[in-house]
């Protein structure tokens, strides 16, 4: 992979930090969306090199930690009720209200960590005499994959096999954070590998729409960079656009194929969000006519809502609302072992980010505690 | 590894493991009587309850179990790691290993060809490193409750007098050298896993470190302060282990840690830390300063061309350890609240 060491050259990241302080008259607070772009934020140590004006929020963008308890329970259910119930791997250890999934096989379920939907497929075509259930999480990125896994099941005329569909849409996620009257972010960086897929004229209408700048942007070091200098620029010159600084992977059109497939297997619905709340339009679940690939539909498993944990101020955090230290239970009885809200459970989340932090004490780090803070 | 090692399986009236191998019976002297001679020592020899042998004074011991899926992979199998997992871990100590028990458990069904590889294997890499085999065990369990093969190792080694290896022992200053490329033992792993397999060359990074350890004692004593092999957890946690219990704090350079190109890609498309991945030839040497520069040179010259000074002992944040990235950028290098699971996005 010697291609990505190209976006990783420390002399070109201090080029680029020089010119994002340059336009600098006054301090911003930039929400990161997606979970991979806070995990390599952290992974790099940008939060300890970025200047001080800027302020950068972690969006709710790790699909994994805004899956409601209600789809974790439900996965539980299905698991022990028999099924081979099939997913990736860092939704194993997400709590649902009784227990997680990796709890779930160590009481003798049969779960599997898989790293491919289709190998689910082989597993119901190698089990004709078992149900499988392939645990679908993701953004717009991932449920292209997930879609051809139900085609080839269809195609193949597998009965054993279906999708529990628990697929997150970043746009609508945006609007609700905008919508929200407490919202206090001045400009995103959009999730690069979701545009991918989708494109970008979402964001040019959202932009226009909230009056907000909208930069949609890469993964590697010097693409992260890059977004907050285009970001900053565009919020220096007061200009409420959304630009692509990822034009070396994102089209504005996007993959036109998975746009297809997406359409033909799925439809929007309004979805439940760990912490936030329902947001209208922010959920793909399987359209009618493939309604015998569709697990709760095939299980009927019981659609009421599961209790969030109490005092646990996920939204708030994930909104950036609120710092991670200000939650009641935050390094107490939330913690990575045993985390009560969504962002405490995968190392994309602000709150697991915040708990490594702590005590690790020198200037660099006060900084890094303090970016992604409000 | 010695080329002119012949190990051709013995005849045997049965080709797979029965539950009465693990009797105590005729079927079980008939099953071991062949590792009489493959792991040939007086002591196995007696057939005694348990081995008789003379050590030199101080003596560290230390026990291991080794549950490896799949049982053979690239560059290595499940006897292999064992004797290299036990002999590093009293190696570790600042101990020169001399001798094994070993555990069996197998599962019934398994096929005496396979076994009979993996003893292979054990004899050869006892030998290499100079263990002799003195006791052991075998119990068969019923088909479905084991994984094939479980092996038990405990190992008994003589203490070099030097040796005064703590974390305890670290002191502000002190340098971190690394003996070569992380994450080669645990990606060998995975390119052969059912239902992950991937094309690679990556082939496990498994080796004794004995010699190199007792090369360093002989030559700087006390002034190795301490010594860790990186196995599950990988590199970083044996960092953040050793700051928690030293109590001391570390800093280490990203751009130091040496990765092959091959782990790295893979681990960027599995969503996968290097620094977290297992490793079974690799230890970090926590070393006084003043020696850090020979002590590395030492490290390169006995069989690690690839050894790296990849940080130092801080004064502050103590118990934490925290990396510089490649770029520049600081981070903390935490223990891993569970295993490391792949990312999705």
């Amino acid at each position: 992979m010697k291609l990505l060491s190209e976006y990783r050259d420390p002399e070109l990241v201090r080029r680029l930090l020089g010119k994002i302080e340059e336009p600098l008259t006054r301090s911003w607070r930039i929400m990161e969306v997606c979970g991979g772009q806070t995990h390599n934020l952290v992974k790099y140590g940008i939060l300890s090199l970025l200047p001080q004006a800027i302020t950068l929020v972690h969006g709710p963008g790790c699909p994994v930690c805004v899956t409601p308890r209600r789809l974790i329970d439900q996965a539980v259910e299905l698991a022990e009720r028999g099924v081979v119930l099939c997913s990736y791997g860092d939704m194993l250890r997400v709590p649902g209200s009784r227990k997680s999934l990796r709890e779930a096989k160590a009481g003798g379920a049969d779960v599997r960590m898989l790293y491919s939907p289709l190998e689910a497929v082989r597993i119901a075509r190698e089990n004709p005499g078992r149900e499988v259930v392939f645990f679908a999480v993701g953004f717009e990125t991932t449920a292209p994959a997930n879609g051809l896994a139900v085609a080839h099941a269809a195609r193949e005329g597998l009965r054993n096999f279906s999708l529990l569909s628990a697929h997150v849409l970043v746009p609508p996620a945006m609007e609700a954070l905008l919508t929200d009257p407490d919202c206090r972010i001045d400009g995103f960086l959009a999730a690069g590998h979701v545009c991918t897929v989708m494109g970008c004229e979402e964001y040019e209408a959202l932009a226009a729409r909230h009056r907000v700048p909208i930069v949609v942007t890469g993964f590697e070091p010097l693409d992260l960079l890059q977004g907050i200098l285009e970001l900053v620029i565009l919020l220096e010159e007061g200009r409420a656009e959304a630009k692509n600084a990822y034009g070396r992977v994102v089209r504005r059109e996007g993959n036109p194929e998975a746009r297809a497939l997406l359409t033909r297997i799925f439809a929007r619905v309004d979805r439940e969000w760990r912490g936030i709340g329902t947001i209208p339009g922010s959920g793909l679940d399987l359209r009618s006519e493939w309604k015998a690939f569709d697990a709760r539909v095939k299980f009927a498993l019981d659609p009421e809502r599961s209790e969030e944990a109490g005092e646990c101020q996920a939204g708030k955090i994930l909104k950036g609302i609120l710092k991670p230290p200000q939650c009641p239970l935050f390094g107490k009885e939330c913690t990575p072992i045993a985390p009560k809200g969504a962002p405490m459970v995968s190392s994309e989340g602000a709150c697991a980010a915040y708990f490594h932090f702590a005590g690790v004490a020198s200037g660099a780090e006060t900084k890094e505690s303090a970016a992604s803070a409000p | 590894m010695n080329p002119a090692f012949s190990c051709p399986l013995p005849k045997l009236d049965f080709s797979e493991i029965q539950l009465g191998h693990g009797s105590g019976g005729m079927l079980m002297q008939k099953l071991l009587e062949p590792l009489f001679g493959l792991f040939s020592h007086p002591a196995l020899a007696e057939q005694h309850d348990g081995a008789i042998v003379s050590t030199a004074g101080r003596i560290a011991i230390t026990t291991d179990s080794f549950v490896v899926s799949p049982l053979f992979f690239p560059g290595g199998d499940i006897g292999t790691l064992a004797v290299h997992g036990t002999v590093n871990d009293l190696a570790m100590c600042g101990a020169r290993p001399r001798y094994l028990a070993l555990g069996l458990i197998l599962e019934e069904g398994l096929p005496i060809a396979e076994l009979w590889k993996v003893l292979c294997s054990i004899g050869q890499a006892a030998n290499d490193c100079s263990v002799a085999i003195v006791t052991g065990d075998t119990k068969v369990v019923e088909r479905g409750k084991g994984d094939r093969i479980f092996l038990h190792t405990t190992g008994v080694g003589d203490l070099h007098p030097e040796a005064a290896i703590s974390a305890r022992r670290m002191e502000v200053g002190d340098r971190i050298l690394l003996n070569g490329p992380v994450g080669d033992h645990g990606v060998a792993i995975l390119s052969v896993r059912e239902g992950l397999s991937f094309e690679s060359a990556i082939e496990s990074d498994t080796a004794p470190l004995h010699r190199t350890v007792l090369r360093l004692l002989d030559r700087f004593g006390s002034r190795i302060h301490f010594l860790r092999d990186a196995t599950r957890g990988g590199v970083a946690t044996v960092l953040a282990e050793a700051a928690q219990q030293g109590g001391k704090g570390i800093e280490v350079e990203e751009a130091r840690i040496p990765v092959g190109e091959e782990v790295g890609s893979a681990c960027e498309l599995l969503g996968l830390d290097p620094l977290y991945v297992a490793c079974e030839g690799r230890f970090v040497a926590v070393v006084a300063p003043e020696i850090a520069e020979e002590a590395l040179l030492e490290i390169q010259q006995s069989g690690w061309p690839q050894a790296a000074a990849i940080g130092r002992v801080a004064a502050e944040h103590p118990g934490k350890t925290l990396l510089r990235s490649a770029i520049g950028g600081r981070r903390p290098l935490p223990l891993l609240p569970g295993e490391q699971l792949p990312r999705i996005c």
